[in-house]
């Protein structure tokens, strides 16, 4: 029951699509990812368009990742620069071929979210939009109305003019903005989403509010009711262990360092990290190379997948499992390790890096001397968690 | 006395027929709880035997508390379902419902957690995806391993279900008056602060252990209830130190963007408060122990 990614952050394009299937007004548009697609997508939209680079990072606008085409021609030519450029660190695979917008009038922010703190729905508006929410929060906070959802009562048109009245939207285009708030609730609700949020939400110079950008998060737990969410997430864009680990169902992050974790809980792996990375300091500075929670299972397979995936990382120097007997028994995690090696070997890859393996808890005795009678020349015990995440960090140092 | 759960508890599964349910109903009789009956609308009527004990099934929340006399409920329902009997257990009023499936929706939880309120908060509901709690000695409600520790005198509040079982471990000579998993989610029935709230009350709490993670301010406002209201010593455990930003670390609520909910702000935010926060969970330990000490 792991799940890899909890979250799943989309696209402009993305969002634009299910903006566009729950009713907010978007203008028309289509991804490409060949400067030559550029110009038939621009003369299906009459000739000029504008082209977007779909990166999931704001401020593309500054670094030259939106530009005006006036001819199909421009537009291969702006799909050309644009197409794999560089902002802030993310390559630009894809670009949007949107419709060009009539001449906007004023620009407006609006936003469903998560409320941790409080445990509820919040929507946020402002008159302040087109800019970044967080500085028009930090710095006209007036300006900016936060108004609770209730899950269950939702935003109905009645809640929808409140949340206009409280953000003080201008009488000619009250009634438009409220309008997109349902619409844009039912996107929310409809698709599962931790957010939805456009930015800007445009009148333009006909009169028109329309949605011009958009961010979507999505709750990757909704997954079980949501079948079509899979194929948005941005599989070339993972990391390939990452992509690897998913793909066997770990709950895997890969980060910088050299010793390879493998723990049971998140908490408790979390925790490791910490430990390695404070043992480190004592060491060269060696620090956690990954994430991989096993869960309560602890299966041989699950076990042998996760050394794998830890083993198939270059970075890796040594790996440290961390587990702690709560409901799984440390015999069985034993047992695994011992046969995921064999799997490993069996397979044909060699296991050339040391494993230091700490076992606590539920029959931890019984584990510690299956691995004591195991005898591979590459696993060492340590009894405390402190101890090993030491030893792993030194034999990772050297 | 402990807080939430005692031995006077009667508590009902919700899911008892199912694998998870089953298995877990099994290790909380083993450990003492005192299990009245399971709910199944479509096995009402029947029994299960578990190593000679007959559990009877209900077809709902409501008719086992009624026959039973029930005040707790344990959720093991897959997280399809989960929202309906949380639903459920609210309706009938049940004072306690521990939620452990793991995965459930956030738009679910949500929409329960509403509901619970607007009901007047009559239900106390403990998760989604957390371990449950046990009061050792006295009961257990959920999937916390009940033979890893023993009675005693600590009070313990974790987000993390294999760190709580590491702290239980870690401190099983002193014992524990109850050890509360409140899960990692983003929305989560009962908080750090209530758990607090509750030790703080709790005549046979002397110290209260409290173990946050990354993401979300939720042990940041902890930190100001404990200064406002918490006499007792209180000693912390922040894991996710090293984590890097925006990265979900497993538990959906562990991810970290900008500075706000970084373990860093909350151990600072904790220590300002006047408790005691470790490195690590043996330096933890270590820290509770010199705290009862005295």
């Amino acid at each position: 029951m792991e799940k890899g990614r909890t979250r799943v952050d989309l696209f402009e394009y993305q969002a634009r699509d299910l903006f566009a299937k729950h009713g907010v007004p978007v203008l028309a548009g289509e991804v490409i990812d060949t400067p030559e697609a550029a110009r038939e997508a621009t003369e299906r939209l009459g000739g000029r368009s504008v082209v977007k680079a779909q990166v999931k990072v704001g401020g593309r606008g500054k670094a030259g990742g939106v530009k005006l085409a006036a001819t199909p021609d421009e537009a291969v030519a702006r799909a050309t620069d644009i197409l794999g450029m560089d902002i802030k660190g993310h390559t630009v695979h894809k670009v949007m071929i949107a419709e060009t917008a009539p001449e906007i009038a004023e620009e407006y922010y609006v936003s469903y979210l998560l409320d941790r703190t409080n445990r509820t729905f919040l929507a946020m508006a402002s008159v302040a939009g087109g800019m970044d929410i967080e500085e028009v929060a930090a710095t006209t906070p007036e300006k900016l109305a936060k108004v609770p959802v209730d899950a269950n009562e939702g935003v109905t048109i009645e809640k929808a003019r409140e949340i206009v009245a409280q953000a003080k939207f201008p009488a000619e285009v009250a009634e438009q903005v409220a309008e997109v708030l349902v619409t844009l609730w039912k996107t929310f609700v409809a698709e599962d989403a931790l957010l939805v949020e456009v930015n800007p939400l445009a009148k333009v110079a006909d009169g028109r509010v329309i949605a011009l950008d958009g961010k979507v998060s999505l709750d990757a737990n909704a997954e079980f009711r949501q079948p079509s969410h899979e194929e948005l997430e941005d599989k070339a864009a993972a990391d390939p262990l990452e992509a690897a680990a998913k793909a066997k169902g770990l709950n895997y992050v890969k980060l910088e360092g050299q010793v390879g974790i493998i723990g049971n809980g998140a908490g408790l792996v979390m925790s490791t990290l910490d430990v390695v990375a404070y043992a480190g300091e004592n060491h060269g500075g060696v620090k956690p190379a990954n994430f991989l929670d096993i869960g309560g299972g602890a299966s041989a397979e699950v076990m042998a997948n996760g050394l794998e995936i830890i083993l198939g990382d270059p970075d890796v120097k040594s790996v440290f499992v961390n587990v702690f007997g709560g409901i799984t028994a440390c015999d069985a995690v034993a047992n695994g390790i011992v046969q995921a090696l064999e799997l490993l070997e069996s397979k044909g890859e060699k296991v050339e890096k040391p494993l230091v393996v700490r076992l606590d808890g539920n029959n931890a005795e019984l584990g510690r001397k299956i691995l004591t009678d195991a005898n591979h020349p590459l696993v060492q015990q340590v009894d405390t968690m402190d101890g090993a995440a030491e030893r792993a960090a030194e034999l990772a140092a050297k | 006395m402990a807080i939430f759960l005692t031995k006077d508890s009667k508590v009902i599964v919700q899911g008892m027929t199912g694998s998870e349910g089953q298995k877990h109903t099994k290790r909380m009789l083993a450990s003492g709880t005192n299990i009245v009956g399971g709910v199944n609308p479509r096995k009402a009527g029947t029994t299960v035997d578990f190593d000679g004990t007959e559990v009877p099934v209900f077809g709902s929340v409501k008719d086992a508390m009624e026959k039973t006399g029930a005040d707790v409920t344990v959720i093991f329902v897959p997280e399809k379902f989960t929202k309906d009997a949380v639903v459920e257990a609210i309706e009938a009023e049940i004072e306690l419902a521990v939620v452990i499936t793991e995965g459930v929706a956030v738009h679910d939880t949500a929409s329960f957690w509403a509901l619970a309120q607007a009901k007047g908060n009559k239900t106390r509901i403990i998760g989604p995806n957390c371990p449950g709690l046990i009061s050792p000695g006295q009961s257990n409600a959920g999937i916390i391993p009940a033979d890893i520790t023993k009675p005693g005198r600590i009070g313990l509040v974790s987000k993390s279900g294999t760190l709580t079982y590491q702290m239980m471990y870690e401190l099983r000579d002193l014992g524990f008056s109850s050890c509360v998993g409140i899960g990692g989610d983003p929305i989560i029935g009962t908080t750090h602060i209530d758990a607090l709230k509750a030790f703080q009350d709790d005549p046979e709490t002397d110290l209260i252990v409290m173990i946050g993670e990354i993401g979300g301010d939720a042990e940041e406002r902890a930190a100001d209830f404990i200064k406002e209201h918490v006499t007792k010593p209180v000693v912390g455990y922040v894991a996710g130190f090293t984590a890097p930003e925006g990265k979900t670390m497993g538990h959906a609520g562990a991810i970290v963007s900008g500075s706000s909910g970084t373990a860093q702000a909350k151990k600072e935010a904790l220590e300002a408060a006047g408790v005691k926060v470790g490195k690590t969970p043996s330096e933890t330990a270590r820290l509770a122990r010199a705290a009862l000490a005295g």
